[in-house]
């Protein structure tokens, strides 16, 4: 087996890992240590089946490929949805080209199709969903990493996870029956009321709209940044911490210097995930935003994303260019999707060496 | 800083107290300074408590609400009974959750093996290789493509071509959402797995794949199905990829090819339909599949927390 002395979870100074690498030999016919307990037991057909032939170099090779076909099976899935999605939207490429995603026209009954209003619902929704959940995931892994008793650390990790674990449906019931009120009756007048005069709080508000949606958002996107965050904060070395701290510095001046400046790339990976998540998040959104294809500069105003049209109207999309129109969107949704996720695991990457990510 | 004691060498005449006391050497301005400091720690400490606090109070608020509200609409009809026509009182979602279980079942048995093969490939064969790095980092990105995505690629290649939804096009919509998640999770496992033990079975004669299997997957076994529970319990509550494959169903359905109804489908269709008593089923609903998700996390959790593999490397 090929050993790599780079590889993160060993120790390479243990002379295991700098053992050359072992060959089974194939040819030999013997006994083997498993065989010999497989024996003493009643032995299955399968188990004697394989000891008399799964010792040859043909089995060692046949499994090797099909784990092999089965990694390379990740690219195929990759490349498969993107070819096939740009196959079915052809009708719609070739009619409207570029000028799809510039054109604000959105006409099923006439066949007029353009792609902007969801583009700015998707964009306004997650950037705003951003601006309200990075100070605070940030915030939260400050306080995990740094500042809490070690005895809450567990039960606030676990609490966030369980955060990401629920179901983007069950965020949209909540929102559509706890916050759309709070939005109509508290928040919005509230807002208003406030920072009514810098015009982003106009018109009239039935709850739902662009705003709500980006606080759905960012409860949903908190877990994902604070918990790669937090992460990303414990692979800075220790020792980092303590020369900051021997220099006098207060905890927070240590924080800032000695682990937000040494993270700050992974942190900005994990922001950028967040992003990605944020620009493909379907249900709760539809649920909320309030579905129709307009731009406003208000945040009351109802609005509409990529996703949301998608999982609204796809079902219902009657003749090919409404179908071709609606999986063009999915494939603009499908490439930028890509390109942020890429730019942030390559971040987030860089910080932690590629250890694996954590799983949500 | 922007203060510096040699700038100011002369201490004021106030200062003149302080200088008694030789060990207390200290200026207006670095008193001001250290002052300020002492002052912006505590108020950044104060923000990330304040902040944590926000993030938990809405998990709170929501499952507090979700049992309130899912607790006091459940009964045995839910679990019994398939949905009863509009404006008729009752009815349960008992066909949603076979139908959810049927999928996800497919899901799986598509899913896991091939992202367990993966994650053998990329830990036992494709150490340090340029091609296993570039399949971890799909495997990363593909883990972030939306599930809506999944579920029109879905829909353009099988639906479109059989012409009518079907149970087996949503569970490949699941199963493709699965397999990055194994991947990593089988990958990172397989890692811990000390390599001493692999070479004991090489070095015995046990061939290479024989040594996978009965060695490193086995060793590596619990945190394997925590990664296999995690997927599963991150597929069991999607509902964009099922919206246009599998589709739902008012009826009992068991056939893989034809539309059945799921469980989140059918939470999505009700919560945003007008009657109170479709509400009600949402929320139950939305209960049943979450304290689901949960105690599966949460086995995750313990089953993982038992540290089978952290004393292993």
């Amino acid at each position: 087996m090929p050993v790599s002395a780079t590889t993160p979870q060993m120790d390479p100074s243990t002379p295991s890992a700098k053992a050359t690498p072992l060959q089974a030999p194939a040819i030999l016919n013997f006994v083997s240590a498993a065989e010999t307990v497989a024996e003493e037991r009643a032995p299955s057909p399968i188990r004697e089946y394989l000891s008399t032939c799964g010792n040859g170099a043909f089995a060692d090779r046949t499994f090797a490929t099909v784990m092999l076909i089965c990694a390379l099976s990740i690219f195929a899935i990759v490349l498969f949805i993107f070819i096939i999605l740009v196959a079915r939207s052809r009708p719609s490429l070739a009619q409207f080209g570029f000028s799809f995603f510039t054109r604000s026209a959105w006409d099923p009954v006439s066949g007029d199709f353009g792609a902007l209003p969801f583009i700015f619902g998707t964009l306004a929704t997650s950037l705003l969903a951003l601006a309200m959940a990075v100070p605070l995931a940030l915030g939260v892994a400050v306080f995990l990493t740094e500042l809490c008793p070690a005895k809450l650390r567990a039960p606030i990790s676990f609490l966030t996870e369980l955060l990401a674990a629920i179901p983007s449906v069950v965020y949209g019931l909540w929102a559509v029956f706890v916050l759309v009120p709070i939005m109509r009756d508290q928040l919005g007048p509230f807002l208003y009321k406030i920072l009514g005069w810098t015009g982003f709080f106009e018109g009239s508000n039935f709850g739902v709209g662009l705003l709500t949606a980006s606080i759905i958002l960012a409860i949903m996107i908190l877990p994902i940044i604070s918990s790669i965050t937090r992460d990303i904060m414990l692979a800075v070395p220790t020792s980092q911490r303590e020369a900051v701290l021997a220099l006098g510095a207060t905890r927070w001046e240590m924080i800032r210097t000695g682990v937000l400046r040494n993270a700050r790339i992974g942190i900005v990976g994990a922001i950028i995930l967040g992003l990605g998540r944020a620009l493909g998040e379907t249900m709760a959104v539809t649920m909320v935003i309030g579905n129709h294809p307009d731009i406003s500069k208000s945040l009351f105003a109802p609005g509409y994303t990529l996703a949301s049209v998608i999982a609204n109207e796809f079902s219902e999309a009657t003749g090919d260019m409404y179908l071709s129109a609606l999986i063009e969107i999915g494939l603009a949704l499908f490439i930028v999707t890509i390109i942020v996720n890429a730019i942030a695991r390559a971040l987030v990457w860089a910080v932690t060496r590629g250890a694996p990510a954590r799983v949500h | 800083m922007s203060v510096n004691p040699i700038q100011n060498p002369i201490p004021s005449a106030e200062d003149q107290g302080q200088l008694r006391t030789p060990m207390n050497f200290q200026t207006r301005r670095m008193r001001a300074n250290s002052m300020r400091r002492y002052v912006v720690n505590n108020l950044v400490t104060g923000l990330a408590m304040l902040s944590t606090v926000l993030v938990v109070a809405p998990l709170v608020a929501i499952l507090v609400y979700l049992i309130y509200k899912g607790a006091s609409s459940l009964n045995l009809a839910f679990f019994t009974q398939i949905p009863a026509p509009v404006g008729e009182v009752g009815g349960g979602m008992a066909n949603s959750i076979v139908g959810s279980a049927i999928v996800l079942a497919l899901a799986s048995s598509m899913g896991i093996p091939v992202g367990i093969a993966a994650g053998v490939y990329l830990a036992e064969y494709g150490r340090g290789k340029a091609l296993a790095m570039a399949i971890r980092f799909t495997a990363d990105v593909l883990n972030g493509i939306p599930s809506i995505v999944m579920g029109i690629a879905a829909y353009s290649l099988i639906v479109m071509r059989q012409m009518h939804f079907s149970a087996f096009s949503g569970g490949v919509a699941l199963a493709i959402m699965m397999v990055p998640t194994i991947t990593r999770t089988t990958e990172e496992m397989l890692a811990t797995v000390p390599h001493s033990i692999r070479e004991a079975a090489l070095g015995l004669g046990v061939p290479k794949w024989r040594t996978v299997i009965s060695v490193s997957l086995r060793t590596a076994s619990p945190g394997i199905i925590t990664g296999c529970m995690l997927a599963f319990a991150r597929v069991a509550g999607e509902t964009a990829p099922l919206l246009f494959t599998a589709f739902g169903n008012q009826f009992w359905s068991f056939k893989l090819n034809e539309p059945i109804a799921a469980l989140p489908l059918q939470i999505y269709v009700y919560a945003i339909s007008p009657y109170d008593e479709w509400h009600r089923l949402a929320w139950a609903g939305a209960l049943v599949l979450i304290v689901m998700i949960m105690v599966s996390v949460t086995l995750v959790r313990i089953y993982a927390g038992r540290g089978v593999l952290k004393g292993a490397s």
